[in-house]
């Protein structure tokens, strides 16, 4: 179905701008991003993420307000949002706690830290708590270095032991920096680099492990 | 010869752009520029014989040179959707040294006459993709972005699209699907992307590592480069260290170097007192290896040869304290929740590899629970669209073979566990299980 066929048939499942009330910074942002992409379905994701930021969750008017300034309907919306791991189409906490609980972090004792975080969030895998925080189990978030380690909205913590996961939920109570000192963007990489100077065989291992941190 | 991608990496402030050109940064794009064509770049591009670092393997050059001639929106899509388990050194890259990849992209989109790029991240790595923003908004504002490129009348534009949490959009023409804001299903092949990709243009896709040694490529020429690693596995690589190391962490290494030296020179080996019992070498899809096979040279063809794969360079070290079934079950589990469902054999051969191998972990398996998972797992091999299933089925497939008596002894020890259940009941609950999943 071409796009103009698909726009005539499914014309009255748009919301109308006139009916919904959409934020001005949303419906701003939601035009410059559609304005990026030579198909504007391309925003589609973005600008579903960005609803998600100001309303916590993808709720039906969330998701109403995108559908109507993308002139598309929320059927299709839905349907992309349902595949994605980070839409939440049910309401959601207004912090959250991604544990990583994949191979890497796995080997490194991530089921122990994942049981303390249910016990001091006081919820399950996949719970909010009665003051917002939502907990859920994620796979690989790319930060094995760090292994066991979580994303607290975005901000990548670890290593993580049983004692810190009490200190993270207990920092996100207080309203401050979570575990500043086990966060990923203050950390150096972890080694020394390859001192090759040519080929295969020329490699030292000793020098190259004697600066490693 | 100094380190290449990982070249004053921690030096503070590298991510802005007067620090990167302090350092050299942007001088290869203006020589590129000025003084070459387009095919003089795709020649030194293919002279290097630089292998995708994504995971395929593929040489860098040639898929630049599949891309038609011509005067139409061509496109350029970096792969930054860095999901596969034990990866993080696009992650490292992105964060450090977002210029060193912007720098690459231009020039890598100069040489297959490019306007369009994208960058693809992961919707979970939120910090790095502000630091992109940042660092793609000052090389605008420089002029090496955007129309008229330092007034050589080439133009290229960069948007920076975050994904949402979806391992399958790795997946280069999953990718593209979600790239056009659709469910990330891959495509059937071909068409390949280099004919109808991205909007069914023309499309390049390359990863966030290859695409950040294309500035080192152009200073040293492409034959320089490949002086580098082997004679089919040239240039550095950076290894993402984890699991059961003293030191995990990104190293860059030359390819070639004995595996061995990497994951006990490097990252310190496994904790005192404890044995290598297997290692991922190329992230959670390649099949295992043993601790007989640590002396192998860490390249592409060497891992292809001992029946595993580089893939995209994630060490995964797995001790004697650790159970080769939990390891199982829990990479099993990823690939059954990654599935996207499109093909029946992923579809349903990951969900029941997932089944069989808890029966394992809970003591309600026998033996031939095993010949079944090496059966299904043989059966979603080369049967979908994409390899995510095979990615399951390698691995899973592998374990079972190499670590046989282990499961076996778990699944003796673990039936025992649960007695005084006489059979009977056992095959109750079993039936009560496999129920309750439906």
């Amino acid at each position: 179905m071409s796009e103009h066929q698909e726009a005539m048939r499914f014309e009255d499942a748009i919301p109308q701008l006139a009916d919904v009330d959409v934020p001005a910074e949303l419906k701003d942002w939601i035009e410059q991003r559609m304005a990026m992409y030579p198909d504007r379905k391309s925003a589609i994701i973005p600008c579903l993420m960005a609803a998600q930021k100001l309303h916590g969750w993808l709720s039906p008017e969330a998701v109403d307000q995108v559908a109507a300034v993308m002139r598309l309907t929320p059927a299709r919306l839905v349907s992309v949002a349902t595949f994605y791991d980070m839409f939440e189409l049910e309401p959601s906490g207004r912090r959250t706690i991604y544990m990583c609980t994949n191979i890497s972090c796995m080997l490194r004792g991530a089921d122990a830290v994942m049981q303390e975080l249910e016990r001091a969030v006081g919820v399950t895998n996949g719970g909010v708590s009665d003051d917002g925080i939502f907990l859920r189990s994620f796979e690989c978030l790319g930060a094995c270095d760090i292994a066991p380690m979580a994303s607290v909205d975005g901000q990548f913590v670890g290593p993580l032991t049983v004692d810190d996961a009490k200190q993270l939920v207990a920092d996100i109570r207080a309203g401050g920096e979570v575990l500043p000192a086990k966060q990923l963007s203050k950390r150096p990489v972890a080694v020394t680099l390859w001192e090759g100077g040519g080929k295969v065989g020329a490699y030292d291992v000793s020098d190259s492990a004697s600066g490693a941190a | 010869m100094d380190d290449l991608l990982f070249h004053n990496i921690d030096e503070p402030g590298l991510a802005t752009i007067d620090t990167y050109e302090a350092r050299g940064g942007y001088s290869e794009l203006r020589r590129v520029l000025s003084d070459l064509t387009p095919d003089e770049v795709l020649t030194e591009l293919q002279a290097s014989a630089i292998r995708g670092r994504g995971g395929a393997g593929f040489p860098m050059g040639t898929k630049a040179s599949f891309l038609p001639k011509g005067d139409m929106d061509k496109y350029l899509c970096c792969n930054a959707d860095e999901s596969e388990p034990g990866t993080f050194k696009d992650r490292e890259l992105m964060q450090k040294n977002p210029h060193q990849l912007i720098e690459g992209m231009i020039i890598s989109c100069f040489a297959a006459g490019i306007n369009k790029a994208f960058i693809y991240i992961r919707g979970e790595y939120e910090q790095q993709a502000d630091i992109l923003d940042a660092a793609v908004n000052e090389a605008y504002i420089k002029g090496y972005l955007g129309e008229n490129i330092l007034g050589s009348g080439v133009n290229v534009s960069l948007v920076v699209h975050r994904g949402a949490g979806a391992y399958i959009c790795g997946e280069e023409t999953a990718l593209l699907d979600s790239l056009e804001g659709k469910r990330g299903n891959p495509r059937l092949k071909p068409p390949f992307p280099a004919n109808a990709g991205l909007f069914q243009g023309p499309t390049l896709i390359n990863n966030v590592e290859t695409l950040s040694n294309v500035s080192h490529i152009m200073r040293m020429g492409g034959a320089k480069y490949a002086d580098l690693g082997t004679e089919k596995s040239t240039g550095t690589k950076l290894v993402s260290v984890s699991g059961c190391v003293q030191k995990p962490g990104n190293y860059e290494i030359e390819l070639g170097v004995p595996s061995r030296e990497i994951i006990y020179g490097l990252a310190g080996g496994p904790p005192a007192g404890r044995q290598i019992k297997a290692w991922f070498p190329g992230g959670s899809s390649a099949p295992v290896l043993t601790a007989d096979e640590l002396d192998l040279p860490y390249d592409f063809d060497s891992m292809a040869g001992a029946g595993s794969m580089l893939g995209s360079g994630a060490i995964i070290v797995i001790d004697d304290s650790i159970s080769i079934v939990d390891v199982a079950l829990r990479t099993a589990k990823f690939y059954k929740h990654e599935s996207c469902g499109k093909c029946t054999p992923c579809r349903e051969g990951t969900s029941w590899t997932v089944k069989m191998l808890q029966r394992v972990e809970d003591g309600l398996a026998t033996p031939m629970d095993l010949d079944i998972i090496e059966s299904v797992c043989d059966q979603i091999m080369g049967n979908c669209l994409c390899v995510l299933g095979d990615a399951m089925a390698m691995p899973v497939s592998s374990m079972v073979k190499k670590f046989r008596p282990e499961f076996e002894a778990h699944i003796e020890s673990a039936r025992a566990a649960r007695m005084p259940l006489d059979e009977a009941t056992l095959t109750d609950e079993l039936d009560l299980k496999e129920m309750a999943a439906h």
